[in-house]
């Protein structure tokens, strides 16, 4: 091993990651005056400077194709993979996984849907309401300030439904639907699905210092005027600004280090330009990798102390390991065919969205989903109008051909599911015994089952949106899936939501942190990314993980002023 | 693409006033021309920028294609299928005036194209030729435009097609796929589809009434909904 660079400053805060956890955590402690240093396993990158906004698709000879380096395509923000050049996990026998990771200042913030929705009263209680899973050791009622200053400081639009378990947010007004959601509320209202306006990170007002959304629909590629939700560019610039935050890129964190008291003193992060171990000291460590990253490091983080690995006495590091259930459906639907061309990039996601309308009690699966929408007329890129042939004109060639293109773009409407996996057993995360990354760190193994909580909940999106469809008189490709096939569920992982690993839980013989989010085993050791959940919900991470960093954030400050840290 | 040159792509797309672009040819003629511009009271750093960008776009108007992938047999061969598919007509040009053919040969040789589908793309351009040998005797590029529709004829409608030409319908849905792909994605292609997004519209506000009326749905009725679905 080579020489380990020691540096002699102590700093109030370690933060491991820089995403939505890092960045709110780096925002939240360098406001309230806490010397932090963040390390990060990628590069720096902030949309504002470094984004393909408005780029047409052939200012590149590859048309927007994706590459290896960033699978959504190229123009996308998100740097990273489910595949990342020497760094590979493993996956046991009979499992499949697929681990996906950002390796870039802002971590998967600069990927995401910017969908962000609350969860409700009964995401926090699901043992009390159905007894599948534990209850969180926390309530809606200690999360609902805090996702109410996310979003005044962030910004979401969204409308006011009043509905129980979708609580409403301190909303922007949200935009008008394209005439293509206009038809799928019609569509889910005469199925009785409930159909709202969608909830998304995009500024339809301006803030201070970011632009309101000028509507091109490339969300995904970083917006320049920051006017969508990254770190970088809504956390970590304003953490910068303090002049309390050190940022250290391309640092790949190996352990969190202990002293003989037993008490965290820093972690150690490889620089991968020079391959050099190194190691920061602080009195705090925020682990926010992301769920299975920050687990890798603490199972990583062995002593005489913590032979298992670092707050890992109850032996649950890794466990409880779920992803979003996930399913899609596309149609062609006859009556968009011939499109009145216009402009109806919108912002980047959907206009409107269905939340979870049932009630599961009268259902064959015990949590709920939401679904997406898309469709209609996009920019045509790499892959566009493929598939001819499977629309009414049958493919062919000529003048015939060029009349079927212009005839059937963007005339497709799908449907995503995303629903709640409930945690199981068989679904987990371990150190592989063998395999090692190109740093020699100890690699993760996998472990993955489905039980038919989620396959019979699969079945019900398919079934859903193939009504969708038909109502609309629209026609699906793709035969249904049958049982054999996962009724189409999404590998676990494909989603991008692991949540667990590090859960909370008031046991600390069957959790591995507390509920405010600091390990049981070592009372400077936090988790702040989407470790600690207890179980998913219908709803996508993001805006919690955010609630919970600050709320995590807010407990460290006030520890450290009280000087119990 | 360096972050200047992106800016540059960003700002052409900003500005109210920005010449429109046309092409490569048009950018080297405004470099070469930026005196007589100034001369001419326009503004030179704009007509630069838009020629520094137009220069990241690729380069085959003035130059000779030189192909990654294709020999210059299966060039040849590939050009003219291509323009079989997409031919000019009415609203724009054809496959090869918009450069779908550079497209699918550069695109063949990206880290992302797997040797399966390079070998497929070879292997049906050969089987094309060995039909046509067996028909005609002669090659796709050698037997006359009749002879290459009634191949064509046998294998662009999958549905229709004979069993016995499966291997060509196979191949013939790649291809065409592929071609669609760079057509479309090109400037010719978008204004084909009257494609008028990829701009900064602040005042976005819904889509127009003609494009509501025809999917038979309206504005009024939506709030109408909400409103319902609300007080229910």
């Amino acid at each position: 091993m080579q020489a380990r660079t020691k540096s002699t400053t102590v700093y109030d805060v370690c933060i491991v990651g820089s995403g939505a956890g890092g960045g709110m955590s780096a925002y939240a402690l360098t406001k309230a005056g806490a010397k932090v240093v963040m390390l990060e396993a990628g590069a720096e990158w902030f949309a504002s400077k470094n984004s393909k906004m408005l780029m047409p698709a052939y200012a590149s000879p590859r048309r927007g194709a994706s590459s290896v380096r960033r699978p959504f395509g190229e123009f996308d923000a998100c740097d990273g993979g489910w595949d990342i050049e020497g760094e590979p996990y493993t996956v046991a026998s009979g499992s499949k996984f697929r681990w996906w990771r950002g390796r870039m200042l802002g971590g998967r913030t600069n990927h995401w849907g910017r969908i962000s929705l609350r969860f409700g009263p009964d995401d926090f209680k699901g043992g009390t309401k159905d007894g599948m899973s534990d209850d969180w050791p926390i309530t809606y009622d200690d999360v609902a300030p805090y996702y109410d200053r996310i979003d005044d400081l962030i910004g979401v639009f969204g409308s006011h439904e009043g509905m129980r378990n979708n609580p409403d947010g301190r909303f922007l007004p949200p935009p008008k639907p394209r005439c293509y959601e206009l038809l799928v509320k019609k569509t889910a209202d005469k199925l009785g699905v409930k159909c709202i306006p969608s909830r998304l990170s995009i500024l339809t007002q301006a803030k201070p210092g970011r632009a309101a959304c000028h509507y091109c629909g490339q969300c995904n590629r970083g917006c320049a005027t920051k006017s969508n939700f990254s770190s970088p560019d809504v956390l970590i610039g304003p953490a910068l600004a303090t002049g309390n935050l050190t940022l250290i890129t391309n640092a790949m964190a190996r352990e969190v280090t202990v002293g003989k008291d037993g008490l965290a003193t820093g972690v150690t992060y490889i620089d991968k330009h020079s391959g050099e171990d190194r190691h920061v000291s602080a009195k705090v460590v925020v682990l926010a990798a992301s769920a299975c990253e920050s687990a890798r490091i603490m199972l990583n983080s062995k002593s005489s102390a913590f032979p298992q690995g670092l707050g890992n006495s109850s032996g649950r590091v890794g466990k409880g390991l779920t992803d979003t259930t996930g399913t899609d459906v596309a149609g062609f639907i006859p009556a968009m065919v011939d499109h009145v061309p216009h402009n109806e990039d919108g912002v980047g996601g959907m206009h409107v969205y269905m939340p979870w309308w049932l009630d599961n009690a009268k259902l064959d699966f015990p949590r709920g989903y939401h679904i997406e929408v898309w469709g209609g007329i996009s920019q045509p890129e790499y892959g566009a109008l493929g598939g001819i042939q499977n629309y009414p004109g049958g493919g062919g060639y000529g003048k015939q051909l060029k009349a079927d293109y212009r005839k059937y773009y963007g005339a497709q409407i799908g449907f995503s599911g995303r629903g709640e996996m409930l945690p199981n057993e068989n679904s987990y995360c371990e150190l592989d015994p063998t395999v090692v990354d190109r740093w020699g760190i100890p690699v993760l193994r996998f472990h993955w089952e489905f039980t038919d909580h989620e396959y019979n909940q699969i079945r019900h999106m398919q079934q859903t949106f193939r009504s969708l469809i038909a109502e609309m008189g629209g026609e699906v490709r793709q035969p249904m899936p049958t049982r054999e096939q996962g009724y189409g569920i999404a590998t676990g992982g494909q989603i991008i939501h692991e949540l667990g690993c590090t859960q909370m839980g008031n046991d600390p013989n069957k959790s591995v942190l507390d509920a405010n989010c600091r390990a049981h085993d070592c009372k400077n050791l936090f988790v702040a990314d989407g470790g600690p959940f207890v179980t998913q919900a219908d709803k996508n991470p993001t805006w919690t993980i955010l609630a919970l960093a600050w709320r995590t954030s807010d407990y460290i400050t006030n520890q450290r002023k009280a000087g119990a840290l | 693409m360096s972050d200047h040159e992106i800016d540059a792509a960003r700002d052409d797309h900003l500005a109210d006033d920005a010449p429109e672009i046309p092409g490569r040819r048009d950018a080297l003629r405004l470099m070469g021309m930026a005196p007589v511009f100034a001369a001419l009271g326009w503004n030179v750093t704009a007509a630069e920028r838009a020629a520094r960008f137009v220069e990241t776009l690729p380069a085959t108007v003035d130059t000779a294609y030189v192909t990654r992938f294709f020999t210059p047999r299966e060039w040849r061969t590939v050009r003219l299928l291509a323009d079989y598919l997409i031919p000019r007509d009415d609203h724009s040009g054809s496959a090869t005036d918009a450069k779908a053919p550079e497209f699918v040969d550069y695109m063949l040789m990206d880290e992302t194209t797997s040797d399966a589908s390079r070998l497929a793309m070879r292997g049906g351009l050969a089987w094309l030729d060995t039909e046509c040998r067996h028909r005609f005797g002669t090659s796709f590029v050698g037997a006359t435009d009749a002879q290459r529709r009634a191949v064509l004829d046998d294998i662009a409608w999958p549905k229709k097609a004979a069993p016995a030409m499966s291997v060509g319908v196979a191949f013939f849905n790649r291809f065409r796929d592929s071609i669609a792909s760079g057509f479309y994605s090109s400037a010719i292609g978008w204004k084909d589809l009257q494609y008028v997004g990829n701009v900064f519209n602040p005042n976005w506000n819904g889509c127009p009434e003609s494009a509501t009326r025809k999917l038979g749905v309206s504005y009024a009725e939506y709030d109408a909904a909400l409103a319902a679905q609300r007080n229910s």
